[in-house]
């Protein structure tokens, strides 16, 4: 007996039901509506080039006269992304306890603690910049305290979710003696997770000084506000060294934190 | 004055008392009765080891005498507590005097073994003092240590248990329920998943540490020549109940066989 060839036997593709089928034409519908309603057009993108290439030629050579001024700014953005990180930090593994399966002390609590966590991390750090610049003026404290809370809905998560995928053996060993939860929690699933901890912060950290040059841009403090002061005042050469500085920092807290994470993990 | 020098002496009276005494147990996974009105009783200072084929509620009744796994009827009375009457409170207070060695370490593989160790003083103490050694006070400090001594490996203190193999990971665990003080030990299997040369050291140890220390111990091993050579007491399990006991001299080994491969062996 002959077996049919396999390339007949076989369909090439799965036939889409109805609803698949009218779900992938109205997505299709939506992407072409969009790509009309920015405002993307090619008439606009031939203006924007040259208009591009004359700022970045008014960009360079960069002026260093600012250069002192710039390098404080710079500082007092990695402070700001520091400290607003490490109080994120702080306040992100409570909450990641309360908000953990296994370790949470009710449902309730839990909860709770998961909808405050996506809440925090929901609401862009921008969002928070610009209550906080309300709530406590201008300045670099605003840009901590949003850098703070948008670190404790990042961090809260993966906190959370590491300690959750930590062996239980260790757990229910110490259970079975009648360790408290704190002893659990800081003998057996904090040590295993330590290493996803460490991570988490280190990108909590490159991310918050990449956040922090924009929060200056809604008056948060730091180098941002320089930033925007130079484009409104049409002053590209400074602009230019301004991001150019913010590049290097950048660049430099993240190899920072890859050495620390390879040394470390 | 008289009264009292009626009543016996109080050690005579605990050597007297069994450290377990197990009646009328029962025990259903949904339609398969696991133990059907098991009795049992252990006096103290009694190495037992608990024989039946896979699957006949060896780790069951194990794990239900600390309610580990919740029994559906009967009594269970260890080391004096009424083990089926506790509420969650004093049953956690009771699970602290009983020492569990699994077939699995569960050590915490990114600390060293003599932190592991320590975590054993958590079934009298709390707070960060006990979380690492390195914070740990002086005497705790040096108790954990000396349990490392117990089961051979005080130079290992400070290497990361991830990094032990099989045989040193046990005896670390064992050494974490030293320090825990037992005055009980039940043992699933803690010579399985261990080369045979490992698994004999981790029996013979136990064995040896229950006898030096007047501890009373329940032991699961697969192997018969473990089964017979590390307890005093050989016990049948087989269809829900006791079907062989007698005392570990007297057994024979072709008959305790039946046991391990699941055939017929009522006695």
């Amino acid at each position: 007996m002959s077996l049919p060839s396999p390339a007949v036997a076989v369909p090439r593709w799965d036939r889409p039901n109805a609803l698949t089928f009218i779900l992938t034409v109205l997505a299709l519908a939506f992407l072409v509506w969009s790509f009309s309603n920015v405002g993307l057009s090619w008439e606009r993108m031939q203006r924007g080039f040259p208009a591009l290439g004359s700022i970045l030629d008014r960009m360079f050579p960069p002026d260093l006269e600012r250069l002192p001024q710039i390098l404080r700014s710079l500082l007092i953005t990695f402070q700001m992304a520091l400290v607003g990180c490490v109080l994120g930090l702080i306040l992100a593994f409570p909450l990641a306890i309360l908000a953990a399966d296994g370790l949470s002390p009710h449902p309730v609590i839990k909860q709770l603690a998961r909808g405050l966590i996506a809440f925090f991390r929901t609401v862009p750090d921008l969002v928070w910049a610009l209550l906080f610049v309300i709530a406590v003026g201008l300045g670099p404290a605003a840009g901590v305290m949003a850098i703070m809370v948008d670190k404790i809905g990042f961090a809260g998560r993966f906190f959370a979710e590491a300690m959750e995928e930590v062996d239980k053996g260790p757990q229910e060993a110490l259970a079975a003696i009648g360790a408290t939860r704190s002893g659990l929690i800081f003998s057996a699933v904090v040590p295993q997770a330590l290493p996803s901890f460490i991570a988490t912060s280190l990108f909590s950290l490159e991310k918050a000084v990449r956040g922090s040059v924009i929060l200056g841009l809604v008056g948060a403090g730091g180098i941002g506000v320089e930033l925007k002061v130079a484009f409104d005042l049409f002053d590209y050469d400074t602009a230019a060294t301004i991001i150019i500085a913010v590049f290097l920092l950048v660049v430099l807290v993240e190899q920072v934190s890859n050495r620390v994470r390879k040394r470390l993990l | 004055m008289a009264l009292a020098l009626a009543l016996p002496d109080e050690s005579l009276i605990e050597a007297l008392t069994p450290a377990l005494r197990i009646q009328g147990l029962r025990k259903a996974f949904g339609a398969r009765t696991i133990l059907d009105g098991l009795d049992l009783e252990v006096e103290p200072g009694t190495a037992v080891a608990l024989i039946g084929a896979n699957g006949a509620g060896k780790s069951t009744l194990l794990r239900m005498l600390v309610r580990l796994i919740e029994p559906d009827a009967g009594q269970m009375t260890l080391l004096g507590e009424a083990v089926t009457e506790l509420a969650p409170g004093p049953l956690r207070t009771f699970r602290r005097r009983v020492g569990i060695v699994f077939q699995r370490h569960n050590l915490v593989g990114r600390l060293s073994a003599l932190s592991n160790v320590l975590h054993g003083v958590q079934a009298r103490k709390s707070g960060p003092r006990t979380w690492l050694q390195a914070l740990a006070p002086a005497a705790d400090r040096a108790e954990a240590l000396a349990c490392l001594a117990e089961v051979g490996l005080a130079d290992r203190a400070l290497q990361r248990a991830d990094s032990l193999s099989g045989g040193q990971s046990q005896r670390v665990a064992i050494a974490r329920m030293l320090m825990q003080r037992p005055e009980f030990i039940l043992a699933d299997e803690p010579d399985a998943s261990l080369d045979p040369r490992s698994g004999e050291e981790i029996m013979d140890l136990l064995y040896r540490l229950a006898k030096d220390k007047g501890l009373t111990l329940i032991v699961i091993s697969h192997r018969l020549e473990h089964t017979i050579r590390y307890s005093d007491r050989i016990v049948g399990l087989a269809d829900g109940r006791i079907t062989l006991d007698r005392p570990s001299r007297q057994a024979d080994p072709r008959h305790l066989r039946q046991f391990f491969t699941g055939r017929d062996h009522e006695e």
